[in-house]
């Protein structure tokens, strides 16, 4: 089984790389971009054969280490 | 004073701070793998130095604070014990939860790498008793990921208690946009767990205590410590 977790910046944190890749877009010329927040994928492949179980392994991860939930949500989800 | 200095991968500052301790307190600190299960018995202080540990991978300190070691630090927190994160340090404990919060990306996107001048803002705690209240002292940064942040809840909290250790100022103590090295929050560069044993702060006090390198007001934090532990 295979999972895919993204971790992004809760709202209103502070993110001053997002900031900066929103200005290098701007001098690039790409248009119509307002707003960049930036965050981090984890591709993990599991050994679990029941998808519950892989959740609750997963959001284990997540609080345990993948995000620092003071500052970052969490979305997991099993890719086939 | 009975002091143990942790090592992580990727830690590079253990032995700058083993050496301000020795001359402050007269007593080598043992040098302990983060992979160890326990403190030397009768430890006092706990430091976490400076560095890179884990090469800053997935959030700087977040590898280094699911050490084996670091239930070891927690039971000593526990208990009242002293510890003391500088810079990485910092980052290990805000990851590892013995302070709150978190130090993000610097505000300016860059490493800095500079002296800078600290406001003590309290001198009645173990880690400050040798500094005049209101000190003003010349030490350096190093660090790219350095701006504190938490909650407003959480920022209110530690501003009521009085557990904001040090804030960037400039030579006369003030508060500027420029002396904020990093764009912390209420320009804060360290602060103290609810019991006051834990500090964790930024910059680098370990590099300023000897006239040789330019400067000696980082000793009076290892100082205050070694006459704490006297007075205790």
């Amino acid at each position: 089984m295979k999972a895919r977790v993204t971790v992004t910046l809760k709202n209103g944190v502070l993110d001053p790389q997002g900031k900066a890749i929103e200005g290098a877009l701007a001098s690039l010329g790409v248009p119509g971009v307002a707003g960049v927040r930036q965050g981090k994928v984890f591709d993990i492949d599991l050994t679990h054969s029941q998808a519950g179980e892989a959740e609750a392994a997963l959001k284990e991860a997540c609080e345990k280490l993948l995000a620092n939930t003071v500052i970052e949500n969490y979305r997991i989800e099993l890719v086939a | 004073m009975k002091s143990a200095v942790v090592i992580f991968p990727g830690s590079n500052r253990e032995r700058d701070v083993a050496r301000a301790l020795k001359d402050a307190a007269g007593s080598t600190p043992a040098m302990l793998w983060h992979g160890e299960q326990a403190l030397p018995s009768g430890t006092d202080l706990v430091v976490l130095p400076g560095g890179f540990s884990y090469g800053d991978y997935l959030r700087c300190g977040a590898i280094a604070a699911r050490a084996p070691i670091m239930d070891a630090v927690r039971a000593h927190a526990a208990r009242g014990g002293l510890v003391l994160g500088i810079c990485n340090g910092f980052q290990i404990l805000c990851e590892s939860q013995l302070l709150p919060g978190v130090l993000m990306r610097n505000a300016q996107l860059r490493f800095v790498c500079r002296r800078q001048h600290l406001r003590v803002e309290r001198n009645d705690t173990a880690f400050t008793g040798r500094y005049l209240p209101g000190a003003v002292i010349d030490v350096c940064v190093a660090h790219g990921e350095g701006s504190y942040a938490a909650d407003t809840d959480t920022i209110h909290r530690l501003e009521s208690e009085g557990r904001v250790a040090f804030r960037y100022c400039d030579a006369a103590g003030e508060l500027t946009p420029a002396s904020n090295c990093n764009g912390s929050v209420n320009a804060i560069a360290g602060i103290y767990s609810q019991g006051g044993n834990v500090l964790g702060l930024m910059p680098h006090p370990e590099n300023l205590i000897d006239d040789l390198v330019g400067g000696t007001d980082g000793r009076g934090l290892f100082e205050s410590l070694a006459e704490a532990r006297r007075a205790a």
